[in-house]
């Protein structure tokens, strides 16, 4: 080892530097990014400014969480408006050399308007106008119209040189008529018509006034805790981390705190488990510390096997070290002395990036022995999954790790009593340590702040399906599913409208349209007859047959049934079996009733999780959409929206 | 090239498969938890884990052969069986479900089966169903070699295959 162990001085060196260069570009690159095209971009990038000669920083970085504009690049400076570019392309990073970098032009339908939109004027004046229709259908010629009128009237008024207009790729407005966002000041204005042009020109733009009978408040609704680095830092650098505060929430733990001190942070910040169940971390650490033993060991579960969901993925991609910074600061709570990463190897990006940060912090003596000086000493190792959905609960995790089957065990006892190899163990999942790490940064009343009641802080949940716009999306919880569906989202993709939210994966239910105002707590989402779960939120839409997707849930749940317990080995099997016959249309009334009696049985005597909370799906689609389920039983010949399950179909 | 030496060449490769689980083995050895990672090892190294391979592992290790059955035959991703020379995974995650992946699957094994109708592929391709491999944003997606395609239609799935040399 060639470098000498980091200082705490050291580590708040980073934190005062300057930034590196005044211009910067980050290109979003993780799985999903590159899967769009991101290396192509990046490798563009690099090119035009070579041949550009411009000193401009180019950075990779994780996912800002938009996925649906993937590739997404970042641009700004101290002379230059950030702004969020999507869909890009070879060509369009050539463009932003030959001319955003050169005199300030942009491309069509790249940028991505922000929400935290302006509600004044300064001195500054008006450079770039963004502009899109946001209503349905063909959108985008109505768009290049009005762009039409508005630089008809600039040029009326000689200011086509000085303000430009683009179409804008998404405005974080939907439904809102022609929507208009002016740089740099961010003021937009919604419901934009023909004959507001001339004001928009002559007073907004020339006089500084705002429009208020159009103007749009600012305000995102999001809140990036856990994915606070994002899509801003270079996931492969520690010193990246470092400047972006890295670090300095463990210097706080092993400097000033006890780990007794820092559970009763924890558990004044109210965090509970991201993974699903909710169990207030605080309690998890107390419980392993409070256990005797001659060793005690913390696991990252980063076994991320809900369809649909993919946040961790995105941290572990994104930020991998505010993960192993958490894990670290679990550690020092718990009393541990080996921490492992579980991680899906299906997730091979995540693996590289983890297994780069431990190396570096190894290399920095962020790990290894006498840790900052204080004689806290850890290591950290990661150790693959091998596909199997169940392994995500943690008996079963603790068994893989071993080397064994991942068949769960009845629990009592623990993990944290007992767990692997015996010792007291804490499982911890991804988002649960990213945010741990910025609780000690800051303190635990910061992050009791969000939220509500009795679900504190902020929420990472990944938005797919039938939705315009899918992505991820970080809230305080008691934020209504409506506002993270229709405000971030943009509500229903094309075509049909919104059906039913799922939420909480395998384990969790659906969510009918009516319902969609509840707030997003665990306790909200349970009472409805879902979980949280993870943080997956599956938008369904009227194509969707209801039946097919309780199908769908259970046929995963049956294929990952580890075969141990009877409950959830026959009861999936012979429900699986009802609804494939209910979906083919040769049905009866009364397999409805077995269903629910199948359901009951699995949920009260399987096992583990999976078992118990398999039946979910079936039940909460029971619950909304019976009537799907009546019409296929009923009257085979009916075709049921998706048509699916038309009989002989 | 004759018979015998087709033979030695065999036996070379034996022997420097046996020698690789040893080594694989051997870095292990001080490691906690390390069965599935060696098994991964293997695995990335060869394709899949051959019978011998698991033998030759009992007796690097002292695990019995029984417990790493157990093992590979409990998890998915460890193959028994070599694969085909070009791996499709298409994903079955909700996301990719809902907006059509069954399709994008049926179209993929269509389009293999008329190309070993007609004549036949050069490539051995492998299509397989995976879990959720967390591109929602861009599904429905299939990985091909280690690499993703996302946001693909039934009438893409050809063009993947296209872009393969030898096809």
């Amino acid at each position: 080892m060639d470098k000498q162990p980091l200082t705490t001085r050291e580590l708040d060196s980073y934190t005062q530097e300057g930034s590196v260069s005044t211009r910067w570009i980050r290109v979003g690159m993780d799985t999903g990014g590159i899967a769009a095209g991101a290396q192509e971009v990046y490798d563009t990038l690099i090119e035009a400014r070579d041949a550009s000669g411009l000193d401009i920083d180019i950075q990779q970085t994780g996912s800002v969480g938009l996925s649906y504009a993937d590739p997404v690049v970042l641009v700004g400076g101290d002379d230059v408006p950030t702004l969020v570019l999507g869909d890009m392309d070879a060509e369009s990073a050539r463009e932003l050399f030959a001319g955003y970098f050169r005199d300030g032009r942009l491309l069509d339908d790249r940028v991505i308007a922000t929400k935290n939109r302006g509600t004044g004027f300064d001195d500054t004046h008006q450079a770039v106008i963004l502009v899109k229709d946001t209503g349905d259908g063909d959108s985008h010629h109505r768009t290049t119209i009005f762009r039409n009128l508005i630089l008809e009237e600039l040029e009326a008024r000689g200011l086509e040189q000085k303000v430009a207009v683009y179409r804008a790729l998404d405005m974080g407005l939907y439904h809102r008529g022609v929507c208009v966002q002016m740089l740099p000041s961010r003021v937009t204005y919604a419901s934009v018509t023909g004959t507001d042009v001339r004001r928009l020109v002559d007073e907004s733009l020339r006089h500084g006034m705002v429009l208020e009978d159009l103007l749009v408040p600012g305000g995102d609704p999001q809140e990036r805790i856990s994915m606070r680095n994002c899509g801003t830092i270079d996931p492969s650098e520690l010193e990246s981390y470092l400047r972006a505060g890295g670090y300095q929430g463990l210097k706080r733990a092993l400097v000033e705190m006890s780990p007794e001190q820092v559970i009763e942070e924890l558990k004044t910040s109210g965090l509970r488990g991201r993974g699903g169940a909710g169990y207030p971390t605080w309690l998890k650490w107390k419980n392993t510390r409070g256990q005797e033993s001659d060793r005690r060991i913390v696991i990252c579960n980063a076994d991320e096997g809900d369809p649909g969901a993919f946040m961790d993925r995105s941290i572990l991609e994104g930020d991998p070290h505010s993960v192993l910074e958490g894990m670290l600061i679990a550690a020092y709570a718990i009393g541990a002395d080996t921490g492992f990463f579980y991680i899906r190897v299906e997730y091979p990006l995540a693996v590289k990036r983890v297994q780069k940060a431990i190396r570096q912090c190894r290399e920095a003596g962020l790990l290894g022995e006498n840790i900052l000086g204080t004689g806290f000493s850890f290591e950290a190792k990661v150790r693959f999954g091998a596909g199997a959905f169940v392994c995500g609960e943690e008996t079963a995790l603790i068994a893989s790790i071993e080397g064994r089957r991942g068949s769960p065990e009845p629990r009592p006892p623990y993990p944290s009593i007992k767990g692997l190899w015996g010792k007291p163990t804490s499982i911890n999942n991804v988002e649960t340590l990213a945010t741990v790490s910025a609780i000690l940064e800051h303190d635990g009343s910061w992050y009791a702040g969000f939220g509500t009641e009795e679900s504190r802080g902020t929420k990472v949940f990944a938005v797919t399906g039938k939705v315009r716009n899918p992505q991820l999306v970080e809230v305080p919880m008691g934020t209504p599913i409506r506002t993270i569906i229709e405000d971030i989202c943009g509500g229903a993709g094309h075509g049909s409208p919104i059906k039913a939210v799922q939420t909480g994966g395998p384990s969790g239910g659906v969510i009918p349209v009516d319902k969609m105002d509840t707030p997003v707590t665990y306790e909200a989402l349970l009472e409805l007859g879902s979980i949280m779960g993870s943080g997956g939120m599956l938008v369904m839409d009227e194509s969707d047959s209801m039946v097919d997707v309780a199908k769908f849930y259970l046929g995963f749940c049956v294929e990952e049934s580890c075969g141990k317990c009877a409950p959830c080995r026959i009861g999936g099997f012979q429900m699986l079996s009802l609804l494939k016959k209910i979906h083919a249309g040769d049905g009866m009334v009364a397999d409805l009733d077995t269903l629910r009696d199948i359901c009951v049985c699995m949920q009260t005597a399987s096992l583990c999780g999976l078992g118990q909370t398999a039946p979910n799906p079936v039940l909460s689609t029971l619950k909304y959409f019976e009537h799907e389920y009546l019409d296929l039983v009923t009257t085979p010949e009916t075709v049921t929206p998706s048509g699916k399950g038309r009989k002989n179909a | 090239m004759n018979a015998d030496g087709e033979l030695e060449k065999l036996v070379e490769w034996v022997e420097g498969v046996r020698k690789r689980v040893h080594e694989i083995a051997g870095e292990w050895e001080d490691e906690e938890g390390s069965l599935i990672m060696i098994l991964h090892a293997i695995q990335d190294e060869i394709g899949y884990i051959p019978r011998g391979v698991a033998n030759e592992l009992a007796k690097a290790t002292g695990i019995s052969l029984a417990r790493i059955y157990e093992v590979i035959t409990f998890y998915t991703y460890f193959r028994l069986t070599p694969p085909g020379n070009h791996e499709i995974h298409v994903c079955m995650g909700t996301a990719c479900y809902l907006r059509g992946a069954e399709s994008i699957q049926a179209r993929l094994l269509q389009q293999i089966d008329l190309m070993k109708a007609a004549g036949g592929p050069k490539d051995d391709f492998q299509v397989d169903c995976v879990r959720c491999i967390g591109c929602c944003g861009l599904s429905p997606a299939v990985v091909m070699d280690g690499k993703t395609y996302g946001r693909l239609n039934p009438e893409d799935s050809p063009e993947i295959l296209k872009q393969k040399p030898g096809v």
